[in-house]
């Protein structure tokens, strides 16, 4: 019988690959000698099982391009006065582009040269006569919004991940979407709500000055000077708890930006025992700051992140050496991700959390008990109920359900695929449905027996038929997961895939599998009768 | 062992007409309940908004808890029980879609342990924008439809031999529905709209065992829906996993009797096709229940043991598997005859049975 050798062989091997992948998931600690090319992925737990965050962002990218048409309009003032272009009006519409009002006696040649010379992202659209002028637009090419939308993007993932890496997550999943969104999952964290606000904080870091010639009563009655802004300093007393917000008038103008840090570390007061940053600056930064400090001796320099002020100390004297300290009553935590934020950059636009999915490690722990407690609970009735009923038979076919476990848990970590708590009810359902190739094939030797077929030729006929319907019925039933697979997300996918083994393994083990042993007993070894129940 | 002893020779579709009414009466309840209801309860997935998973030490009315939560966006939430009565675990949600969830469990612990005074563990937190919830549920509707669109190609192709008719009826569907997606029309109206043109297609183009099973899976998946709206269940991301699993599991049933009735076909050239039927899920009847039952088994236990988490995933499948069992014999088969009295005006009355 040197077919049946050969295709014990091909189920032998089928059997090692699994458990050779099943290895990294069943032991803590590899053996040395498992190196190179064997496996060392083990079962990804999804988040539903094991506890973590999941988020989907989206980056605001239209914020960069308001941030970038600000910054061209703050470029273009001097440009303009040099090329000697009086301008009445200029000013930023939405993301369109600029706004530019010229005097009715300007013509456009010179304002022309100047775009073709020094902006050429933008286009000049025919201008709209009013009373005061003319108005014209520097619209914006749609192929550089894109980028600028693209670049923000992309930075935006580049500065998560650096964020994530520096928070110390094991095995973060962080990917981009379309539509400039962010996929994120951490597993396993303890603090999401920490882990959530690093994430989500743009981080940008400002150095303004207090503005000292104007009073502050004025203009929080509403009289806030051209030039200058209110912004707040929240602060919570430690021994009462409770929060005050101070107010402080700025200049808006912020002559130095996180841009120029270089490094941010956590560093401990050893008179106060509290924490603070400090922070390294790049030579121009280091320029900037030591010019500051030495203009401003006496004044306030307000140290502002994401337009909140985090303390305004008073410049006693002119700082060089590019360093600079931020102290506030931190907790050591604050520190720690003000720190973080500061290294790994600001947003280049803010993000907006579009959906958050938290579960907490408790919850994960008792969905695998309690998925594997049914599981165990529903495999053992059935495997007595089919070994009852078909007798021999039956038990082979117990055997073959059986194999499905480690065929379906090793193909999960050959394919990297998530295993989800739906992931676990469809193993489960498998195990419903891979009985019933078991049943297909088993009614049909009974059928072909009624006929007066002798043992073999039942057997093989009864195979032979019934793998036709279990083919068809696979074949259907994988359709639904492969669409599954494509519209799915998360746990779904898992659920998807886990299925698409488990059909697999189902014609591997009923059909294959427990084909050999029968051709063993009934064409290798002769027997007459069958025990089919 | 054996369920059925002597050869058997139930006439199920002598009761075709009694399984329609039945079966119209079922689709009736559920269309009322539904539009009674406003549609299928859809969850936080679907809706968008938070839903927070808490445990609690002892028992809190949900009055209890909103108070507690005053003050913390989350003073208008609705508060539900979850899971069994002795876990204390309790669901806050919000339907408010602008509220950012950042933080909102951590505030939901802060003010719940200070407040009432004892250990409040945060077991999930879900937050679902809008914009993603919408996306969400097109997506579920684009799959259960494309799903069923590729099935009834398979199936026309297996048992009529029609490959290439299926194939280029699916395709025009599938191009009409998107293209029509893209002048922004309403995706839930066009999914129910392109199914009903799908299944004016199978009779037209008479492609009979892709109609039935289009129809008896719909059947099936509406059934299942009726069933969540009766106990108040929430159609989640999961839940439609589960349907499409229902579906996946029905076609396979179908297949089976769809497979006997392409074999008796070739037997007996001769019967009458009703007679053909019968014999088809007589033959199948003993597969049936046994298969049906082993599933049901490991669902059952499923839904005892299986946790709160995965309730409801047990109980659609549940559901869905006496459905589609039931619909494999008494609404996919009988719809085969339907074309019968076009084909052979004699078909109904020939022969007694036998």
């Amino acid at each position: 019988m040197k077919r049946l050798g050969w295709r014990a062989g091909i189920a032998a091997a089928l059997m090692v690959i699994a458990f050779v992948f099943l290895v990294p998931s069943m032991t803590q600690e590899l053996p040395p000698w498992w190196s190179g090319v064997l496996p060392k992925d083990k079962i990804h737990l999804g988040l539903d099982l094991q506890g973590g965050v999941h988020l989907i962002l989206e980056v605001e990218v239209k914020k960069a391009a308001e941030s970038y048409l600000e910054r061209v309009v703050e470029d273009l003032k001097p440009d303009l006065r040099k090329s000697k272009i009086r301008v009445l009006d200029l000013k930023r519409r939405g993301i369109e582009g600029i706004e530019l009002t010229l005097p009715p006696d300007q013509d456009t040649k010179d304002l022309e040269t100047l775009l073709g010379s020094t902006y050429p992202s933008f286009k000049l659209e025919p201008g709209v006569k009013d009373e005061k002028g003319r108005t014209y637009l520097l619209s914006l090419l749609d192929q550089e919004r894109t980028q600028i939308f693209k670049m923000a993007a992309d930075q935006a993932l580049e500065t998560i991940r650096n964020r994530i890496d520096q928070f110390g997550v094991t095995e973060p999943d962080i990917r981009p979407q379309t539509g400039h969104r962010i996929l994120i999952q951490l597993p396993g964290i303890k603090d999401p709500k920490r882990a959530i606000d690093l994430i989500g904080k743009t981080a940008r870091m400002e150095f303004k000055l207090v503005d000292e010639e104007n009073s502050l009563e004025e203009a929080l009655k509403g009289n806030v000077p051209a030039g200058s802004e209110i912004l707040h300093e929240s602060a919570v007393d430690r021994k009462t708890g409770r929060k005050t917000s101070v107010p402080f008038l700025l200049k808006k103008r912020a002559p130095l930006t996180g841009e120029s840090i270089t490094d941010a570390r956590v560093q401990l007061d050893t008179q106060m025992g509290e924490p603070y940053v400090s922070l390294s600056f790049d030579s121009r930064g280091a320029r900037v700051f030591e010019r500051i400090t030495g203009e401003n001796v006496g004044k306030r320099l307000a140290i502002v992140l994401d337009d909140k002020v985090y303390s305004a100390p008073v410049i006693r004297d002119k700082i060089s050496g590019g360093k600079a300290q931020i102290t506030g009553a931190f907790t050591m935590d604050d520190a720690k991700d003000l720190a973080i934020v500061l290294r790994a950059g600001a947003l280049p636009a803010p993000v907006k959390i579009l959906e958050e999915r938290t579960v907490g490690p408790s919850l994960g722990k008792d969905s695998i008990d309690q998925g594997l407690q049914s599981m165990l609970i529903g495999g053992i009735i059935v495997l007595i109920l089919v070994a009852l009923y078909y007798r021999l038979a039956g038990l082979i076919a117990d055997v073959t359900l059986l194999l499905n476990i480690p065929f379906i848990l090793g193909g999960l970590a050959m394919f990297g695929a998530t295993l989800t708590l739906p992931g676990i009810a469809g193993i489960i359902l498998t195990i419903g449905m891979s009985v019933d190739a078991n049943v297909l094939i088993f009614e049909r030797i009974r059928e072909e027996l009624r006929m007066g077929k002798p043992a073999r030729a039942a057997m093989e006929a009864g195979f032979s038929r019934a793998v036709v319907t279990i083919l068809d019925s696979n074949v259907t039933t994988m359709i639904a997961a492969l669409v599954l697979l494509q519209f799915g997300t998360g746990p779904i996918r898992g659920f998807a895939v886990t299925l698409m083994i488990g059909l697999v393994s189902n014609v591997l083990t009923a059909v294959f599998m427990a084909r050999i042993v029968f051709d063993y007993l009934y064409v290798h070894k002769r027997w007459k009768t069958i025990s089919i129940g | 062992m054996e369920i059925f002893k002597s050869k058997l020779n139930i006439d199920f579709i002598g009761k075709r007409y009694a399984a329609f009414t039945l079966s119209g009466l079922c689709i009736l309840v559920t269309l009322v309940l539904l539009l009674w209801r406003g549609g299928p309860n859809y969850g936080v997935d679907f809706t968008g908004g938070v839903v927070i998973q808490v445990k609690m030490e002892k028992k809190h009315t949900p009055s209890e808890i909103r108070e507690a939560l005053a003050g913390t966006q989350l003073d208008d939430s609705i508060i539900q029980e979850f899971g069994e009565t002795g876990a204390f675990e309790y669901l806050i949600r919000v339907t408010n879609p602008d509220l950012q969830a950042a933080g909102l469990g951590d505030k939901a612990q802060k003010a719940l342990s200070e407040k009432l005074g004892e250990k409040v563990d945060i077991r999930q937190v879900e937050m679902v924008g809008p914009q993603v919830g919408e996306e969400l549920r097109k997506k579920a509707l684009y799959a259960i439809f494309y799903a069923l669109l590729i099935m009834a190609v398979y199936i026309s192709g297996r048992f009529e031999h029609k490959w290439l008719m299926a194939i280029i009826m699916a395709g025009c569907l599938i191009a009409a529905t998107s293209f029509a997606a893209i002048f922004g029309a309403g995706v839930v109206w066009l999914i129910f709209i392109a199914l009903f043109v799908t299944i004016a297609f199978c009779w037209f183009l008479t492609l009979r065992f892709a109609m039935a099973a289009i129809v008896s899976l719909m059947f099936d998946v509406l059934i299942t829906m009726g069933a969540f709206a009766v106990t108040n269940r929430e159609i989640s991301l999961s839940i439609v996993a589960a349907l499409l699993t229902i579906v996946g599991y029905s076609i396979n049933d179908k297949i089976v009797v769809y497979d006997r009735i392409r074999e008796v076909l070739a037997r007996f050239r001769k019967m009458a096709f009703k007679d053909i039927i019968n014999i088809s899920i007589n033959e199948t009847l003993s597969r049936t229940i046994l298969t049906g039952t082993t599933t049901l088994i490991v669902l059952i236990v499923l839904l005892i043991f299986g946790g709160p988490v995965i309730h409801d995933f047990a109980f659609a499948l549940l559901v869905g598997i006496i459905t589609g069992t039931y619909s494999s014999i008494f609404v996919a088969s009988p719809i085969l005859l339907l074309w019968e009295g076009k084909i052979t005006q004699s078909g109904r009355n020939s022969r007694p049975q036998g």
